[in-house]
């Protein structure tokens, strides 16, 4: 099945991400090439199979206890921020 | 020549007092300066802090301190957070981000004594098999500077390969370590899953992902995948088992050892290729292993299958990078939406860019189904062929990669033929085993991997039966022209 520029167009959208224009007829081509490729799957007999998500599948998550482990260091991480104010991140207004 | 010496070499020339660390770190050091304009295996060279931590080595060890790691140089691959130092990922996403703690495998390495010189270069995120989806440039392989180095541990493959540190570490999600090993002619080891912390390794595939060593031969890598190796509860899939002494099993013999050779891994091997495997699989005979063939039907399904599973997991792992907490922020944002938008179609290369979409297609209403259940469905049975193998036979044996290093433009265009260079090893990461490329010959003056596959925790066994193979042949010794002196 071959991708059409709108369902390319939706696909960026939904992983928030801008596509120039030069970029879209790139990624329409190689995503209906990868989409055709990954189809092959469907040959495979998988009538009872269980999903695997998982290498280590069967295993449990493990629980800790419920005690402190982390201290305070939002100064050093929001270092990295690229808009920081009274230690909070800014971004554009959302609610006017 | 220090650069020649073996991990064990240089820690008896420590312990003998013939050399320092600092001497060590200053070697290396000016290696790094002369040899790595020529290959750009390295993004940042951090010379003044390995200095200090070689003075450090050296005061540890004038203190009675000893360890087979401490004073011995290395670089990191730069997907592994290290305190105080940019830690890129080789995208410009990350390119000012200064990691604020040390991933679990930098600290290990660190308390070990081990002294780091640079930061590795690297497929962007770890997405590619041949170093140039890397917003700071391709890397060239050593062997043949007009080729590549293999990916996505590209960087850190041509600088075991060039000798710039002793050992340097990378990570594998579909064969980015045994790839870039095969393609530079060193030896690179993938453990199973959940046998070395995943904590401070930025996330690409998180039921793939996994952190290993890239040496000059199966007993530096023993040495170095023991410190790496061990639980850690910072990660949530971090298995809480003994790391076994992987260099007291290096002794062992041969003898009795079932290889299976896996048939799938042949068809449509060139004849020169499939020859180097046979070569191999003489010596192992000859060494006293038993050799039979195996089939491991659904194995041809393995590229289809990660290409779902592998860009479904990215496209929910790279949400986290939106131009808010840290990494790149567009200019002049007009509302929230366009930040992020811009952000992220700014600060991520095209083949990200080409997976978070693969990814979010499969995920999304509709489709799910049809390929990611589907994909999930698969490597159950792949990992069942596996598991059947391994009932019968000890490890699987064949092919790295389907040929050697190809030349940097070849296949940019088309991401098919990238993703099939990956064909052998993706396998491996599907069932979360252990695998292990070891350089078997030359094709055209350019190194060819062989690779062993065991069950998983079974990394005694593959490191034992790469180091007999070493024993046994010199292919490990051979090191490119021009990285000698």
């Amino acid at each position: 099945m071959n991708l059409t520029r709108q369902d390319v167009e939706k696909i960026a959208h939904l992983a928030r991400l801008a596509i120039t224009e030069q970029e879209m007829p790139v990624y329409v081509t190689s995503l209906s090439s990868i989409v055709n490729f990954v189809d092959e799957l469907s040959r495979a007999e998988t009538g009872s199979v269980l999903p695997m998500a998982h290498p280590l599948d069967g295993q449990h998550q493990r629980l800790r206890a419920d005690a402190v482990s982390e201290s305070d260091n939002h100064e050093k991480y929001q270092a990295n921020a690229p808009a920081v104010q009274a230690g909070l991140y800014i971004v554009p207004r959302v609610i006017e | 020549m220090l650069h020649n010496l073996s991990i064990g070499e240089l820690g008896r020339a420590l312990r003998a007092g013939k050399t320092s660390s600092v001497e060590i770190t200053r070697h290396f050091l000016s290696r790094i300066e002369r040899l790595n304009p020529g290959l750009n295996a390295l993004i940042t060279v951090t010379a003044e802090q390995a200095l200090a931590q070689a003075k450090a080595a050296d005061a540890r060890r004038a203190a009675g301190d000893e360890g087979p790691l401490l004073g011995i140089p290395l670089i990191h691959k730069d997907i592994f957070c290290t305190d105080g130092v940019r830690t890129s990922c080789g995208s410009r996403m990350l390119d000012n981000f200064i990691a604020p703690y040390d991933a679990t495998v930098v600290t290990r390495l660190k308390d070990a004594g081990a002294v780091m010189l640079a930061k590795a270069n690297m497929d962007e995120f770890a997405m590619g098999s041949s170093n140039e989806t890397s917003f700071y440039g391709p890397v060239k392989n050593p062997w043949d500077t007009g080729k590549v180095p293999g990916g996505s541990s590209g960087g850190s493959a041509a600088a075991a390969a060039a000798r710039l540190a002793a050992f340097t570490t990378g990570t594998d999600t579909g064969g980015s370590i045994r790839q870039p090993a095969a393609l530079t002619g060193v030896t690179g080891v993938k453990p199973t899953y959940g046998r070395v912390s995943r904590y401070g390794m930025i996330a690409f595939a998180s039921s793939l992902d996994q952190a290993g060593v890239l040496a000059r031969s199966a007993e530096d890598a023993a040495i170095v995948l023991e410190v790496m190796a061990g639980f850690d509860p910072k990660d949530s899939t971090s298995i809480d088992t003994p790391v076994p002494d992987y260099s007291a099993a290096l002794g062992e013999p041969l003898a009795g050892l079932k290889i299976g050779l896996l048939r799938e891994f042949f068809d449509g091997l060139e004849a020169r290729n499939s020859a180097l495997i046979h070569d191999a699989l003489k010596v192992y005979r000859s060494l006293g292993a038993q050799t039979v063939e195996v089939s491991l039907p659904h194995l041809p399904l393995s590229v289809p299958t990660y290409y779902v599973v592998a860009p479904a997991e990215c496209s929910s792992n790279l949400s986290r990078f939106d131009g808010v907490r840290f990494g790149h922020r567009c200019e002049h944002p007009k509302d929230l939406l366009d930040l992020y938008k811009r952000s992220r179609g700014e600060g991520f290369g095209a083949e990200v860019k080409r997976r978070i979409m693969t990814g979010t297609y499969v995920l999304s209403a509709g489709y799910f189904d049809a390929y990611y259940l589907k994909a999930q469905k698969v490597r159950r049975l792949i990992t069942d062929d596996f598991r059947a193998a391994f009932a019968q036979v000890d490890l699987l044996i064949g092919p790295t990669t389907p040929t050697p290093a190809f030349a940097i433009g070849a296949k940019v265009d088309d991401p098919i033929t990238m993703y099939l260079n990956d064909i052998y090893t993706i396998g491996a990461n599907l069932a979360g085993l252990p695998g292990l490329s070891l350089p078997c010959g030359f094709v055209d003056g350019l190194p060819m991997g062989l690779q062993l596959i065991g069950p998983h925790f079974s990394e005694s066994r593959l490191l034992n039966a790469a180091h007999r193979y070493q024993t046994a042949t010199e292919w490990h010794m051979q090191g490119p022209h021009g990285y000698e002196q």
